[in-house]
């Protein structure tokens, strides 16, 4: 059971309010998605309850106990960038925070802890579709499979909260869609709650049991520093009664092809030249007639 | 006809370019050296192959009749120990003070300025302080190598820990690390291939220290020599050593270099 309870909290830097009045609950096992414009405050939000941030005013509080001053294991999170180790394999780098955690003095597990540690791991590993490349660096993969990286990384010390900064953002579509599908999948198996901030609309409805939106409440024009953002609105979710949004949304592993043959079809009215289901060589001389 | 930026040589042609300045200058050395001794015999400024070939026989492979040492091998032996422990001694400080310094914003604020101000006092306006503090023998000349090097490379530390994006200090400590664990696992592995490059380019700084101190006191070395037999114009023997010196600058970058690869395998990938 972890219940959040963000209570009365404000934040300003120099004196210009960032954040006012902020409050909410969360439940347990809640899939919460943050929205709103850049530099609405979305990601102070996040940061505060990370502690990365501590808040001007207010409390954060998770199952009643306020929460410890500085970042510990029982949140964990996932960057838009630089959320994994490069210097470490994929397997090393799943292997750290139990290693840490575990080893005080050397920060490394040998033997028998080791290997046990290592079976956990790469099951993780599987869930996440990385086990193939357990030994691997980082920079030789793809950004998604960076992200499904540092959530493996993230979700092996149990948290009760995982805590994701637009971890999507930088993804193409298809990745996208099947890092959502992925997100869905461990969110159900693990049944920790999610708070996930994001500025793209149809991903936090279409993933959130609650979505709630920061900005602005009033404006001066005279002075846009004057005020800070809140929670404008908090929507509650119910995922059994979603609506699908498209059939063939719910199919995995959509290619960026698909996505694209999917769109030219729904254009196609408006395509001058060449067919909406060409075969990839037609595609090839479709596409420099329309440029010319 | 291309702009002159968009002429690219091709691998053959990259290496025969490289080598033409090497072949020139000989090339420009012994017609001049020729020119000259045809003109005097007894020339001392530009010595031909023949003398460079007799002065190296005899102070690398004839044993010295006064001390039965190979002169060039101990020269090259102290010289080097020298190197070797005052590269090692400010690598460790490097390592010891620098990352601390970078990581613990108390020990910044504390240390910051004044590595910043140390590092900027001239080595060799020092050296007569260390004459004076250390004698005159081995010790002196480590620590001006340890005085010249150490505060650049921290410093150098410092700010490469700096840079370690925050995220990932976040991530580690959300990984339940301790701030010595992110010292060992998240700092030091990402700066070693900065400290790997840095040494590199510091190895012309470290001959210049090495040199200057042995000029000035001592009784054995690459730079004692050269500057011994200065007052005897041997150019026979000079131009040789000063050769040889910038073959082993030209190796221990090499190797350098390799060892970066060996040890940092994720920073030379792709």
């Amino acid at each position: 059971m972890t219940e959040i309870a963000i209570k009365n909290v404000f934040k300003e830097y120099n004196g210009n309010p960032i954040l006012e009045r902020v409050n909410v609950t969360l439940p347990d096992h809640e899939f919460c998605l943050i929205l709103g414009s850049s530099g609405a405050g979305k990601s102070t939000l996040l940061r505060m309850l990370l502690s990365q941030e501590t808040p001007s005013r207010g409390e954060i509080l998770i199952d009643g106990e306020p929460i410890d001053i500085e970042p510990q294991a029982d949140r964990g999170v996932v960057f838009q960038r630089y959320s994994v180790f490069p210097h470490k394999t994929v397997l090393d780098n799943v292997l750290a925070g139990p290693s840490f955690r575990e080893s005080r003095f050397f920060g490394r597990l040998f033997g028998g802890r080791k290997a046990k540690l290592r079976d956990r791991a790469m099951e993780l590993l599987e869930q996440v579709g990385l086990s193939d490349a357990a030994d691997k660096y980082p920079v030789q993969l793809s950004g998604g499979m960076q992200q499904r990286l540092a959530i493996a990384q993230a979700l092996i010390m149990e948290p009760k909260v995982l805590l994701l900064d637009e971890p999507f953002g930088a993804l193409d579509q298809s990745t996208k869609k099947s890092m959502h599908k992925l997100i869905l999948d461990l969110w159900n198996a693990n049944k920790m709650t999610i708070v996930m901030v994001t500025h793209d609309i149809q991903e936090a409805f279409t993933l959130g049991t609650r979505v709630l939106m920061v900005d602005k409440l009033r404006r001066d024009p005279q002075a846009p520093e004057a005020y800070g953002s809140t929670i404008v609105h908090d929507l509650r979710l119910d995922p059994a009664r979603k609506a699908p949004l498209d059939p063939s949304d719910s199919e995995e592993n959509q290619s960026m092809e698909d996505i694209f043959l999917k769109w030219a079809g729904r254009m196609d009215h408006a395509i001058v030249e060449g067919a909406p289901h060409p075969t990839t060589t037609e595609a090839a001389s479709v596409s420099a007639k329309e440029v010319a | 006809m291309r702009r002159a930026i968009n002429y690219v040589p091709d691998r053959h042609s990259g290496l025969i370019l490289a080598i033409l300045p090497f072949v020139f200058l000989m090339g420009i050395y012994l017609v001049g050296s020729d020119a000259r001794l045809s003109a005097n015999p007894d020339d001392k400024l530009m010595p031909g192959l023949r003398a460079f070939f007799d002065a190296i026989n005899h102070l690398a492979f004839t044993e010295n009749r006064r001390t039965g040492e190979y002169v060039f091998w101990t020269d090259t032996l102290i010289s080097l120990q020298r190197i070797f422990i005052g590269l090692s001694i400010s690598t460790v400080l490097a390592i010891a003070i620098g990352l601390p310094i970078g990581l613990l914003p108390y020990l910044n604020r504390l240390f910051g300025p004044f590595m910043a101000a140390f590092s900027l006092i001239p080595p060799l306006a020092v050296l007569p302080i260390l004459f004076i503090i250390f004698g005159l023998g081995e010790l002196s000349k480590i620590v001006l190598i340890i005085f010249g090097v150490a505060p650049f490379l921290i410093r150098d530390m410092a700010m490469a820990t700096l840079a370690i994006p925050k995220e990932q200090i976040v991530k580690a400590q959300t990984l339940s690390a301790s701030s010595w664990q992110i010292l060992i696992h998240v700092v030091f592995p990402q700066v070693l291939p900065r400290l790997f490059d840095s040494l590199r380019l510091m190895l012309g700084a470290t001959w210049l220290f090495l040199i200057a101190a042995e000029a000035i006191a001592s009784e054995g070395g690459l730079g004692y020599r050269i500057f011994l037999v200065r007052r005897y114009l041997a150019m026979d023997v000079i131009l040789p050593y000063v050769a040889w010196i910038t073959l082993l600058a030209f190796l221990m970058d090499y190797f350098l270099m390799l060892g970066s690869r060996a040890m940092c395998l994720w920073h030379h990938i792709r």
